[in-house]
């Protein structure tokens, strides 16, 4: 069965999404992404879904439940690159993304996961500060 | 006029039925959006025929009233039926694994939506954008 590439990109990792993807796909990466996650530590996990010409409610449950099994696994998630018509698509479909974190594009998701991920060291280093 | 069916057994042919829409939409004249809520709504649909018709068909075709251009499709199974129609149209009912933002999803992304099912004789949703 064909597979989505997962790359890694510093402590990210980067997924592109370039297919019409069917279920199986879409269920393949999940678990993909959670053992990548895993394997490298990653600490931030970026999808891009410009290519994507529609989100389901397949589709949009599989990305909330990207960014649930990412987060219990201390990993940030952000979808970028949602073309307009599927935004207004996927809010009359009923569909919220809950939990799930967006960006224009990968170059504002890059930033958004690196500015949450400084943000987080931060605070651990105020944490071990004030125990001190 | 144009006119495409497609069968539906498998995950993959939930894919064909999305860019058979699709390709039938731009046809039809449908502008991106249209185009999209409609591809959309087949993908909720096909995938109930699939997942709870056992599988069935997709009659898609291009129709016109006076000046109006749209997409038709009709999703037909011969599995079980749905015993209550009006629960079955609310968001977040579903007797599957599902969201159950399916069948009301659809029918909001479309400009007509009919339903008719008898249990044990199976399904038929018929679904319409103009354009």
């Amino acid at each position: 069965m064909d597979r989505i590439p997962i790359l890694k990109l510093g402590e990210a990792l980067l997924v592109t999404i370039q297919v019409d993807m069917h279920d199986r796909l879409a269920m393949a990466l999940e678990e993909d992404l959670t053992t990548r996650i895993v394997e490298v530590s990653a600490k931030g996990v970026l999808i891009d879904i410009s290519a994507l010409e529609i989100v389901d409610s397949f589709i949009g449950r599989t990305l909330a439940n990207i960014a649930m099994i990412a987060k219990v696994l201390d990993a940030v998630t952000v979808v970028v690159g949602m073309r307009p018509a599927v935004a207004i698509t996927l809010v009359e479909l009923g569909l919220s993304l809950p939990g799930v974190r967006t960006a224009l594009n990968a170059e504002r998701g890059m930033a958004m996961i690196r500015t949450l991920l400084a943000n987080d060291d931060h605070a651990y280093g105020d944490e071990a500060e004030g125990a001190a | 006029m144009q006119r495409s069916a497609v069968t539906i057994q498998s995950g993959e042919d939930v894919v064909r039925v999305r860019q058979e829409v699709r390709r039938i939409a731009i046809e039809a004249g449908l502008g991106l959006v249209d185009q999209t809520k409609i591809v959309t709504a087949a993908s909720e649909l096909a995938r109930n025929t699939l997942d709870y018709g056992k599988g069935g068909q997709a009659m898609i075709e291009i129709v016109q009233a006076g000046a109006r251009r749209g997409v038709r499709i009709m999703f037909e199974d011969t599995g079980p039926g749905i015993p209550d129609i009006e629960l079955a149209l609310k968001d977040g009912y579903t007797t599957g694994k599902g969201m159950g933002l399916g069948l009301g999803g659809a029918r909001r992304l479309c400009n007509e939506f009919a339903i008719e099912s008898a249990p044990g004789k199976g399904t038929r949703v018929t679904v319409a954008r103009w354009k």
